[in-house]
């Protein structure tokens, strides 16, 4: 099997888990504890700041700064001019390419 | 009568604006993959088998990024704790046997719980959750193999024509809602200053997950109400 088979499979198991607990082992009046929600409500804001700077800055374990900061800049703006989603994704790719095409 | 069939027209199109949403995140899933190096029916397991946007794409980043199988799972688990929560909020509406349960639990994710948990009664909170999770479960997969096929073995046209940035981008644009929040502001400038920090010194992946330590500077098990 390939790393991402295995990862697939690994991933696919442990989020179903998730999933399904509620819906499979609550009853109507049972519910959580307070802190594990807390946690399950802030966890995802880090997590996911830390993956747009990875995915824009990093290779591997080296800094890279390249056009994708043009693109992601250009999405950060978008998104503080409320420009719907789909929009701002389809600029962060068009200013990156065009930075590359332009400045290389 | 007509006013539950206006009700339940108005939740369908809800549902299919959420799946038209997050297509284009499909699309970028499938050529994410496919700069990882996978294939088709890799990319369309994980769309159908983990179903869960921002947890795929953190599994293939770290994948891509040359991180480990456990980082990678470990990534991919994190974003998806949150499906213990919708769940939680889910389970009353979506009563029946243990298998239509054990089916439907699939669907458990941010657009079929926003759907969902937004309707007044437990009839049209179900109808809510089904029309939204497979309107997005339909879309989802269809873009990951729209992706996929459009951009496979298509040499730099992933770099020429921007894709790669759409990531960084798409993951903004999901986390960007919570920036109203001023413990969510501090939870990301905080998560991204570990990360960053521990890129050079350890593999691929961990810094992401060693980002999520950030919430202990919140102390989230204090009785206080957070500003959500």
């Amino acid at each position: 099997m390939s790393n991402a088979v295995i990862v697939m499979v690994s991933l696919a198991g442990g989020t179903y888990v998730l999933k399904a607990f509620g819906p499979l082992l609550l009853s109507n009046d049972r519910s959580l504890p307070l802190w594990l929600k807390r946690f399950a409500t802030l966890i995802p804001t880090p997590l996911l700041a830390a993956l747009v700077m990875t995915s824009t800055i990093t290779n591997d374990d080296q800094i890279v700064v390249d056009a994708r900061i043009a693109g992601v800049v250009a999405a950060i703006i978008a998104l503080s001019k409320r420009v719907p989603f789909v929009f701002v994704v389809i600029i962060a790719a068009a200013v990156t390419a065009l930075w590359r095409l332009v400045i290389g | 009568m007509s006013e539950l069939i206006a009700i339940r027209r108005k939740i369908r199109m809800q549902a299919i604006s959420v799946g038209l949403a997050v297509a284009p995140f499909g699309a970028a899933f499938g050529a994410l993959c496919t700069e990882a190096g996978l294939g088709t029916w890799e990319a369309l397991g994980f769309s159908s088998f983990v179903f869960g946007g921002s947890s795929q794409f953190a599994a293939v980043t770290v994948l891509a990024e040359g991180g480990t199988i456990i980082a990678a799972v470990i990534a991919g688990l994190l974003l998806n704790l949150r499906s213990l929560a919708f769940g939680v909020v889910m389970a009353p509406s979506l009563q029946g046997s243990l298998l239509w349960r054990a089916l439907t639990s699939q669907l458990m994710i941010d657009e079929a719980t926003a759907v969902g948990s937004s309707q007044e009664s437990h009839a049209l909170r179900r109808y809510g959750y089904l029309w939204a999770g497979l309107s997005v479960f339909i879309l989802w997969n269809f873009m990951t193999w729209v992706g996929v096929a459009l951009l496979s073995g298509t040499g730099t046209l992933i770099e020429d024509l921007g894709i790669d940035a759409t990531i960084p981008a798409a993951f903004l644009g999901l986390v960007w809602p919570k920036f109203s929040s001023n413990d969510h502001r501090k939870l990301a400038v905080i998560g991204i200053v570990l990360a960053f920090i521990l890129v050079p010194f350890v593999p691929p992946g961990i810094p992401v997950i060693a980002a999520a330590s950030a919430v202990i500077f919140l102390r989230p098990w204090r009785d206080r109400d957070h500003n959500e």
